[in-house]
């Protein structure tokens, strides 16, 4: 008698054919899913949570569609770890990383099907992405001597990239925010400094940058509401009972006298406390943690503006700017670095009162304040204009600089046909198949914007035959059409990203030829 | 179910609720365990040797891990039969040991358990076959110790040991950039190896990795990479010539461990406790700094209090930092791991060059570097890939081939990879087994044709005619009495694997052979399985 179960129960395994099978239509599956949201006339998809509440979220952002997914298919979760991994690392192009994925695998799903052996496969595609990456590097532009041009360059880059995403209709208006909000963080890619604040109402090209800090924070009552020439001093200590830190220690009392005296010396213990803050010179202070009424009245009573709960992020953000540290002990005034501001007031957006710091020390800061008819607008231009800032603030590091709308595909898919001609052995049907995947997502891109793609595409390739053309999609006017001159770009960075880690799964969802799921752990029902 | 009656006709009762229970005896035991090993080794026979296949595993949790790893798949594999554990087992010995041939160990193990079926069914009887086995185990290492090449190498020879990471580097999918993966490996074994006494302590390298970028991004740091940050935003991200001080204990106010209470009940009470309160943290900052610290690694958090007065005073602060890098860092700095502010001195502080904190990506990772330390002896591989699956395999791929060069440190001869070790075994198993008289010699003959099952595999997986191959492999490795000759598995064009540098450590080989051979003749003694039966 054969023992033909080895696992446990529930578990499963498939091999060989149906093992590679089942990963190729997950993969595959995924890919299909939001390859409709590619291209400037991509569609959005309605997420709706299960969670309480059923939140929707709209949205044409790769990474989040995906990240919402409950994946049970083991190489489509792949798939969502690549996009993930690019929404961290470069921030945009998180579409297009898992729809090449997905065309690669298409196109291996046809050459296993012809009985060519995965690993001549990967070889195959391996060599391709060298050479596709090379014929990239070949084409860069770099501009970053030239300011006048890195900037256009910049602007380019940010309306390419927001003309996908919901921000298309007014994207010069937020192509130039965005640049302008990266441009003051002078190479750094902390995009932290770049402060996103929402508020619906009004529409959205009422959105604004605003150079100055806006705190989400009301000032306290009968507080001066109108500082110029601001000292700031930013903390965070607790400013509501000052509370004994020496482990054990208790109050024991026995008499109400004690209780009111002991009182009495807290009350004392935080007047001091107030008085020292208020020693360092100052008119402005922020505090994450609480204030109580009582050293609120005190700062009152000294003309002192104090704000209180600054989130984390805000006040780490606002020592930044303002040039001052976060202090937590006041007994040395004199060697406290104060923030400086030209003017703090309190401004009215829509309906809520903000705080603005303006005329702050350090320019990189800035805050885009985001108006837009409701939430989901809102939550959707915030995830817009956020990839547009990731992409921005690499290339400013990285100024290398590609055309859009299909260019770089078509470049690669042609270097990548050269060298299959040249490459004898099976591994050239390989080659062949990579250039297939890449000339996918210009198809995609024109059959989303319901144009002829078969047309077009072949046009294109006709026309990429010449040396140093400069042809693509123009998604607008439907037909082909110059890129450099519509002003349509890329950063390279991104390019770069979707092309290898869109092999790398590739190449690691081919390797498998054998799928063991585990048992699914046992969960207690609470539904 | 054979059942005992005495002399009334009523069964003896000896194995309690017999009914219920499930009972394999004799043969069909053994057959039963044969089969199920079997199984077992099938599943990894398609991951053996440069073009093997990865197996995908989704864990009960729903993680997927992409896998070539023998040790790592059966791991997480959720096995039942109790002999596809052993097997189990068998691999993570293996790993144990040696760290790498994990799926080599199992498909051996499998064929040998499939040549004794044969025999078992000839009659031959299993602790026969066991000690037929057991003999030709013997004769296979010595044959493998005669083939041995012992190869030197030092400080500036790395090439060998390069080559030998690479063989085992180029069977998974990071084969891309093996080179320079195997290069760190040796590197780093180097930099922490104690050539004098040929030991090599595997935990002063720390495998750290961090999704993005790409392979060839992975770099080996001397010194330490510890995923945190500065203490307060406002620390300086930079520090040269850094004074470590090295500590577990908090910056806060003492916890005594005895119970305690403090009351208070007057006014003046509370006030010279607050004083006192201010007084520590004031003292501990100013304990770090008057040894001359420029750098403080805490084990534990920091009060606000505390972290600010740091801040103030120009000391900047690392929190939380886990034990285990802790000791690395105090290994690597050469500095001592200080449990209390009043024993710091100024010779217990570690010394680096640089430390440095690093951002990644778009989001608000950074991590911490502290190179150019007094001691180089720890030091970090820190690995860039395209997603979280792609590094877990490197880690573990790396940490293969960190053990392959340790084995080589200690044990400086290599066997020809691409299966010549096993065929040559296989070769000259065969020829001492006609000199054993008795029925072993039929044990002994099939011990070398179940060598013969990993070059086949090897051949079938890289797509040639196995039977084929394997026969005009053997009868060259005979005919020109080189050992050396082995499957060509990357269509290089010799079959002479001296030329085409594949090499594996001998001790590895060895280990491979006896451990399979252990369970293999422990599976084969089993002649009665009880199970109790599911409820």
């Amino acid at each position: 008698m054969a023992i033909d179960r080895i696992f446990k129960d529930e578990a499963s395994e498939e091999k060989g054919e149906r093992a590679r099978m089942s990963s190729f239509v997950g993969a595959m599956a995924i890919a299909d899913l939001v390859k409709t949201t590619l291209g400037p006339k991509g569609m959005d998809k309605i997420l709706q949570s299960t969670g309480r509440g059923r939140e929707v979220t709209v949205t044409n952002d790769g990474a989040t569609i995906l990240k919402s997914l409950h994946i049970d298919n083991p190489a489509a979760k792949v798939l969502v770890d690549i996009s993930k991994v690019q929404d961290d690392e470069v921030g945009d192009g998180t579409t297009s990383v898992v729809v090449l994925a997905g065309e690669l695998l298409r196109e291996a799903e046809k050459l296993v099907a012809a009985k060519i052996h995965p690993m001549t496969i990967i070889a195959g595609f391996r060599m391709a992405v060298e050479c596709a990456r090379n014929a990239l590097l070949e084409k860069v532009v770099d501009n970053k001597g030239d300011t006048e041009k890195f900037r256009s360059d910049l602007m380019n880059i940010a309306r390419t990239t927001l003309s996908s995403k919901i921000l298309s209709q007014d994207k010069e208006h937020f192509a130039k925010l965005a640049v302008d909000a990266v441009m003051r963080l002078k190479g750094s890619t902390n995009l932290e400094s770049i402060q996103i604040i929402k508020k619906p109402g009004g529409s959205l090209i009422d959105s604004f940058l605003d150079e100055g800090f806006i705190l989400d924070k009301k000032i306290g009552i009968g507080q001066p509401k109108r500082i110029e020439k601001a000292k700031i001093l930013v903390a965070n200590t607790a400013m509501d009972t000052d509370k004994v830190k020496i482990y054990g220690a208790r109050v024991r009392v026995d008499s109400m006298a004690k209780v009111a005296e002991i009182e009495g010396a807290e009350k004392d213990k935080m007047r001091e406390k107030v008085e020292k803050i208020i020693g360092h010179g100052i008119n402005c202070f922020v505090n994450r943690q609480l204030i109580y009424n009582f050293p609120e009245e005190l700062f009152a009573d000294a003309g002192v503006l104090a704000i209180e709960h600054a989130d984390f992020d805000g006040i780490e953000r606002l020592a930044l700017v303002t040039g001052g540290e976060i202090a937590s002990t006041f007994d040395n005034p004199e060697s406290v670095k104060l923030g400086h501001c030209d003017l703090i007031e309190e401004i009215m957006i829509g309906e809520d009162k903000l705080i603005k710091f303006s005329g702050v020390a350090m320019g990189q800061a800035c805050t885009i304040v985001l108006r837009g008819a409701s939430h989901h607008v809102l939550d959707e231009a915030e995830r817009s204009l956020h990839d547009a800032l990731c992409v921005l603030s690499q290339t400013v590091n990285d100024s290398r600089v590609l055309l859009g709308g299909g260019w770089p595909e078509m470049v690669m898919a042609k270097e990548v046909d050269a060298l299959a001609r040249k490459t004898p052995g099976k591994k050239s049907l390989a080659m062949e198949a990579f250039s297939r995947a890449l000339l996918a997502i210009p198809t995609i891109i024109a059959d989303n914007a319901g144009l002829d793609s078969a047309e077009l595409i072949s046009q294109l390739r006709a026309e990429h035959q010449t040396e140093g053309c400069t042809a693509g999609i123009d998604v607008i006017s439907g037909s082909v059409g110059d890129m450099a001159e519509r002003g349509i770009c890329e950063a390279f960075k991104v390019k770069n990203a979707v092309l290898l880690s869109a092999t790398e799964a590739a190449e690691m969802i081919l390797r498998v030829d054998e799928i063991i799921t585990c048992a699914p752990r046992r969960r207690e029902d609470r539904m | 179910m054979a059942l005992a009656f005495d002399d009334y006709g009523r069964p003896y009762i000896i194995l309690k609720e017999q009914e219920s229970k499930n009972r394999l005896r004799g043969l069909d035991a053994q057959k039963a365990n044969i089969s199920a090993g079997k199984s077992v080794a099938r599943i990894l026979r398609t991951s053996l040797g440069p073009k093997g296949m990865d197996k995908m595993l989704q864990s009960p949790d729903g993680d997927v891990i992409i896998s070539n790893d023998g040790a790592t798949i059966l791991e997480q594999m959720d096995v039942d039969n109790q002999i596809a554990k052993l097997m189990v087992e068998l691999s993570r010995s293996q790993d144990y040991e040696i760290g790498d041939g994990t799926t080599g160990v199992v498909v051996l193990a499998g064929s040998l358990l499939e040549q004794a079926e044969r025999l078992l069914e000839r009659g031959i009887h299993p602790i026969r076959i066991a000690e037929g086995y057991e003999m030709a185990s013997r004769i296979a290492v010595e044959n493998l110790e005669r083939i041995a090449n012992k190869f030197e190498f030092g400080e500036t020879i790395l090439e060998p040991l390069i080559q030998t990471c690479m063989t085992t580097l180029s069977s998974k999918i990071v084969n891309r950039c093996k080179r320079s993966l195997a290069e760190i490996a040796v590197k780093a074994v180097l930099a922490v190896a104690d050539l004098e006494r040929k030991d090599v302590n595997l935990d002063l390298i720390k495998v750290e990795g961090k999704v993005g970028g790409k392979l060839e991004d992975t770099e080996l740091i001397y010194g330490i990479v510890v995923d945190k940050d500065m203490s307060h935003p406002q620390m300086p991200k930079q520090i040269e010539d850094a004074k470590i001080a090295i500590l577990t204990c908090p910056f806060e106010p003492p916890k005594p461990k005895t119970k305690h209470k403090v009351d208070i009940d007057t006014v003046e009470k509370f006030q010279t406790l607050r004083k006192q309160e201010q007084k520590y943290f004031d003292d501990m900052v100013q304990q770090c700094k008057d040894v001359g610290a420029t750098l403080v690694i805490c084990q534990w958090g920091f009060d606000d209090e505390a972290n600010h007065l740091l801040m103030h005073r120009n000391l900047p602060a690392v929190r939380w930092v886990g034990g285990v890098e802790l000791e690395l860092i105090a290994i690597a700095t050469g500095g001592r791991i200080v449990p209390r502010f009043q024993e710091l001195t100024p010779e217990k502080l570690g010394k680096a060059g640089i430390v440095r904190e690093k951002a990644f990506g778009t989001t608000k990772d950074r991590m911490l570097y502290i190179e150019h330390c007094a001691n180089s002896r720890a030091v970090t591989i820190f690995i860039r890939g395209g997603n979280k699956m792609i590094i877990e395999e490197t880690k573990r791929s790396i940490h293969d081939a960190l053990c392959v060069a340790r084995n080589l440190i200690r044990n400086n001869s290599i066997v020809y990879g691409g299966g010549s070790a096993e065929i040559s075994c296989s070769i000259a198993v065969e020829a001492a087994a006609d000199r054993y008289p008795g029925v072993e010699q039929y044990a002994i003959r099939a011990f070398g044709d179940a060598l013969e099952s990993i070059p086949m595999a090897l051949a079938e997986n890289s797509g040639l005619q196995p039977i084929e191959t394997l026969s005009a492999v053997k009868s060259q490795q005979i005919k020109d009495n080189n050992p050396h000759f082995g499957i060509d598995c990357n269509d290089v064009g010799t079959n002479d694997m001296r030329e085409q540098n594949v090499f594996e450590t001998l001790i590895g080989k060895q280990q491979q052979i006896l451990l399979a051979t252990q369970v293999v003749k422990m599976i084969l003694k089993i002649d009665d399985v009880i199970s109790p039966s599911e409820y």
